[in-house]
């Protein structure tokens, strides 16, 4: 019978590691270093939001003005990326393109964020309510999205306002379905029943318990649909169905770029560019978000 | 028994079905604004937007015309398009096909290709190529598929002129001259979906080979391959095939756009051109069309999930 | 005759949060046909000792130093195709819940036969018969049935015989079991160790039992190795360990055992003992005996120099600076 017959002769002291030390590192480059998404993510997209802002101070140009004797004319100092078919300024018309990029992205999170929380609680809470309004997201959802918004907007006049309404309509349904789950698994743990045996008023009940316990998915989910909008934003536009064509919206400009876009393929390419890194920043934000909030995903060891 | 099951879910589907014919249907009638003059533009006379009115039945009872038209849809009549008086039924088939060969080429290569690398990645989780591969996928993701589109056609066909710039070729024209002019065409709509199915299948099989039967299957001594595919992929499969079901509703939204930049004469440019038009009897056709298409699919993807999952049953 | 050799065993894993030590120099051997227990309360390290003699450990958070021998051969040496080769079929594992160590999508049947036809070579016929074979052997009734159910079908007692046939299927010189009755109900925990008892005799597996449960360690183990903190601090054969515990650790959890009529006593105990203070953090580097801070007997010798293991008494291996000769619970 064999025991430990070799040991350790460092008499009495612990065996070496096996993993040399870490580096220490400061606080702002561990937590970059920890969520390089949310930091590329949210950097971009406050670099955008910077340029969309400060679009006047960036360019001298306005964006609709158009000199025809400039037309189409190579990149050059004058005009950074050229001009358009019809004199105007490719780089102006870019810049200012980021505001509506940025202002139907964000418009639609939030407003389908909105309705989509107030539809989940309803349905959620209600028994009733909810069989109803299942049936009606089950319907909306079997419309694919970009369909759902080419509906309502050719039915309705080009502006930006229809098309947020329109995006917004076609993305809340999964936004509901979400708050939905959430609430009904949040609905049977004890606490929330203890809330309610105590005789606490059902707004308070949302308020205090409920919301709380939704915001991460919620906002994982918006950054999302922000995404989704935008790419929305920029088909819809491209196809003719979106914001009307004196604005400067990145999927107008493409639109407008096709017909000449292999002789300038500039016209195409920067601002879908400009767009992709766009779309980029804020998925990326959105993933950091979900990886950094879903406490699933601390690993096991 | 199974046979039930599928009668049951087809049957469930219509009253879904009938939802959506009845929110088209009825956007005509709630949208603000008169739609008739919007249709017929700024320069219509009033005998054109009157013509217009009758034509799309706006002169009579909401409901009338509705059980008129789900009657007409019975009879596989979705009605007559504005601009060229024609069915749009016969539209629809007419453009089937190639929509149909797009999306059903970028289905089978999206699969094909994104599962593997989804696997991929899950099994080398925090390496370089798991990385890589998230990455490529977060892109694929965010550059819209037009962009996608025509950066393909400059590279590929502009510049080294491998490929067509656009165009479609039938099947009976020869299986390599449909397919070259539709293979980019596929990458560029399929990009969004591989992504989007690299990511669910890296995820679902990041759980699945954190469970205690793959450390089983460890301790077996079984081989690399034959733990990931048979034993890890098989339990990961119902979110996959869920996603891909629910992507086919990005395929649809993307052909829409693809057709477009490549010039394919499918029924997404049969769209973009009655919204130019806007003849809106085509576009409440297309989309009752593509919601039943929808509907199919996500029903098969329902059947499937008993083949995938011993422990559902209907 | 040594069967399974385990020379300074050392496994650490880097975490987030930091290095983790869980394994600090082990040393113990395994004969055939013998039953060794490893007790320890969780975080001892006792589950990632049995998980790295089939180098199930995943490398990449995790580090692994030492000798394992199997048979004379290093088993943290070897490739991983020998590797494979010896997993399920000299060496075999059971886990501690049952119900979820089996693949929900597989029958059955298919889970065992694929070790028999991947280490044996057998047919589809033949793996089969074999299966069906193991499952009386296992006491699993209706066998023909149960080849073609699904794990959700069986209760957690018999997932748990079927993963006993899946582990012997093989004839295995060595089995290691990881707490395999914690997740079972207690009529059915006996049943099983009972089971494995007796597939012991008729078949000369060697057993490595980890546990927390010193009634389970009673029950079927030969002798029996107790790990705290990374390290084990006594090891004796089971008449030995429970009858003259020496290390202080080991008396404690003897103490601490709850005896039917204790409050009814003299001493009129109606408070259950317990062992002060709480398990070290195994991210900081130990200095001196990782039990000093909750030991009755601790000296400032304790706190600085880390107790060798000796023989106090024939068979009978301690580290502690202070042992007591005779203390009965």
């Amino acid at each position: 019978m064999n025991a430990c017959t070799t040991e350790f002769q460092t008499g009495g002291q612990m065996p070496p590691d096996l993993f040399e030390a870490e580096r220490p590192r400061g606080p702002i480059a561990l937590w970059v270093r920890h969520h390089p998404a949310i930091a590329w993510g949210g950097g971009l997209l406050v670099l955008m939001a910077c340029i969309a802002l400060l679009a006047p101070l960036i360019t001298s140009y306005d964006p609709a003005n158009m000199t025809p004797m400039l037309r189409g004319k190579k990149p050059s100092w004058a005009h950074l990326f050229g001009t358009d078919m019809l004199g105007r300024d490719v780089f102006a018309r870019v810049i200012y393109g980021a505001r509506i990029s940025l202002m139907v992205g964000f418009a639609v999170a939030v407003i389908a964020t909105v309705m989509g929380v107030a539809v989940g609680i309803v349905s959620g809470f209600f028994r009733f309510a909810d069989t109803i309004i299942m049936r009606i997201t089950d319907g909306l959802m079997s419309i694919p999205p970009i369909l759902l918004a080419i509906a309502l907007t050719a039915i309705s006049r080009p502006s930006v306002t229809n098309v947020i309404i329109a995006i917004s309509i076609a993305e809340m349904p999964r936004m509901g379905r979400l708050v939905r789950g959430v609430v009904l698994s949040l609905r049977e743990r004890p606490y929330v029943m203890a809330a309610q045996a105590a005789g606490t008023r059902l707004p308070k009940i949302i308020l205090r318990h409920i919301l709380p316990n939704t915001l991460a998915p919620i906002m994982v989910q918006a950054t999302y649909i922000c995404a989704a909008a935008m790419i929305t934003e920029a088909i819809l536009s491209f196809i003719g169905a979106g914001a009307p064509t004196n604005i400067p919206s990145w999927g107008n400009i493409i639109s407008e770029g096709r017909a000449v876009w292999q002789l300038r393929p500039y016209l195409v390419f920067i601002p879908a560019v400009f767009l992709s890194i766009t779309v980029l920043a804020v998925n990326l934000l959105g993933d950091g978000l979900r990886d950094a909030l879903d406490p699933r995903m601390a690993k096991r060891v | 028994m199974l046979l039930n099951a599928i009668l049951k879910r087809l049957l469930a589907t219509v009253p879904v079905l009938l939802g959506v014919a009845l929110f088209v249907f009825s956007l005509l009638y709630i949208i603000p604004g008169d739609p008739a003059a919007l249709i017929a533009g700024d320069t219509a006379t009033p005998e054109e937007i009157a013509r217009i009115r009758s034509s799309l039945g706006l002169d009579r009872s909401f409901w009338v015309r509705f059980a008129e038209w789900l009657l007409q849809i019975l009879h596989g009549e979705l009605g007559t398009s504005i601009f060229s008086g024609m069915s749009v039924s016969h539209l629809i088939g007419q453009r089937l096909g190639p929509t149909l060969s797009l999306m059903s080429l970028t289905l089978v290569v999206a699969i094909v290709v994104a599962v593997p690398m989804g696997v991929l990645a899950a099994w080398k989780q925090g390496t370089m190529l798991d990385r890589l591969t998230m990455m490529g996928a977060v892109f694929g993701f965010s550059v819209p598929v037009f962009v996608v589109g025509y950066l393909l056609a400059y590279v590929f066909a502009v510049e080294l002129s491998w490929l067509p710039v656009q165009g479609y070729r039938p099947l009976s024209d020869g299986i390599w001259e449909w397919l070259r002019h539709l293979i980019l065409p596929s990458v560029a709509l399929g990009g969004i979906y591989i992504a989007l199915i690299a990511r669910i299948t890296r995820t679902a099989m990041l759980e699945v080979l954190s469970q205690d039967y793959v450390r089983t299957a460890k301790a077996k001594g079984l081989g690399q391959m034959n733990i990931l595919f048979r034993h890890a992929l098989k339990n990961a499969a119902v979110p996959v095939v869920t996603v891909i079901g629910i992507g086919v509703a990005l395929l649809i939204g993307g052909a829409v756009a693809t057709e477009s930049v490549f010039s394919i004469p499918g029924l997404g440019r049969l769209t973009v051109d009655a919204i130019l038009r806007r003849d809106y009897p085509i576009i409440q056709g297309v989309i009752l069309f593509f919601s039943m298409v929808y509907l199919l699919v996500n029903l098969v993807v329902d059947m499937l999930y008993v083949i995938l999952d011993p422990r559902i049953r209907y | 005759m040594t069967l399974l050799q385990v020379e300074d065993l050392q496994v650490h894993f880097r975490t987030p949060t930091g290095v983790v030590r869980s394994v600090n120099g082990l040393s113990f051997a395994v004969d055939r046909g013998e039953t060794v227990a490893i007790v320890g309360e969780s975080g001892c390290g006792k589950s990632v000792t049995s998980m790295s003699v089939l180098r199930l450990i995943p490398t990449p958070p995790g580090r692994m130093a030492g000798k394992i021998l199997f048979e004379g051969r290093n088993l943290l040496a070897l490739p991983e195709d020998d590797m494979k080769a010896i997993r399920g079929n000299e060496i075999s594992m059971i886990f501690q819940e049952p119900m979820t160590s089996l693949n929900p999508v597989l029958t059955v049947g298919q889970q065992i036969c694929e070790t028999l036809r991947l280490h044996q070579g057998m047919d589809a016929n033949q793996a089969n018969a074999r299966a069906l074979v193991m499952l009386q052997l296992v006491g699993i009734t209706a066998p023909e049935r149960r080849l073609q159910s699904y794990p959700h079908q069986l209760s957690g007692g018999m997932c748990q015989r079927v993963m006993i046939a899946i582990a012997l299927a093989c004839d295995p010189k060595l089995l290691i079991a990881d707490e395999p009755t914690t997740a079972l109900d207690v009529t059915v925990q006996a049943q099983i160790l009972d089971l494995m008892r007796d597939l012991q005799k008729r078949l000369g597996t060697a057993i490595v039992l980890v546990t927390h449960d010193l009634g389970v360690v009673a029950q079927t183990a030969q002798r029996v190795i107790v790990m705290y903190a990374g390290r084990k601090v006594e090891e004796a054969s089971v008449d030995a360990l429970f009858a003259h515990p020496m290390h202080p650790y080991t008396q404690g959890l003897m103490d601490a055992i709850p005896k039917l009529g204790s409050s009814l006593g003299s001493e009129s105990r109606t408070q259950l003992a317990e062992i002060d203070g709480a398990v070290p953090d195994l991210r900081k580097p130990l200095v001196g005996c990782a039990f000093a801070s909750r030991c009755s007997r601790s000296t400032v010798l304790c706190t600085q120099t880390m107790p060798m293991t000796q023989e106090k008494a024939s068979g009978h291996w301690v580290a502690c600076h202070h042992v007591e000769s005779e203390k009965t619970p």
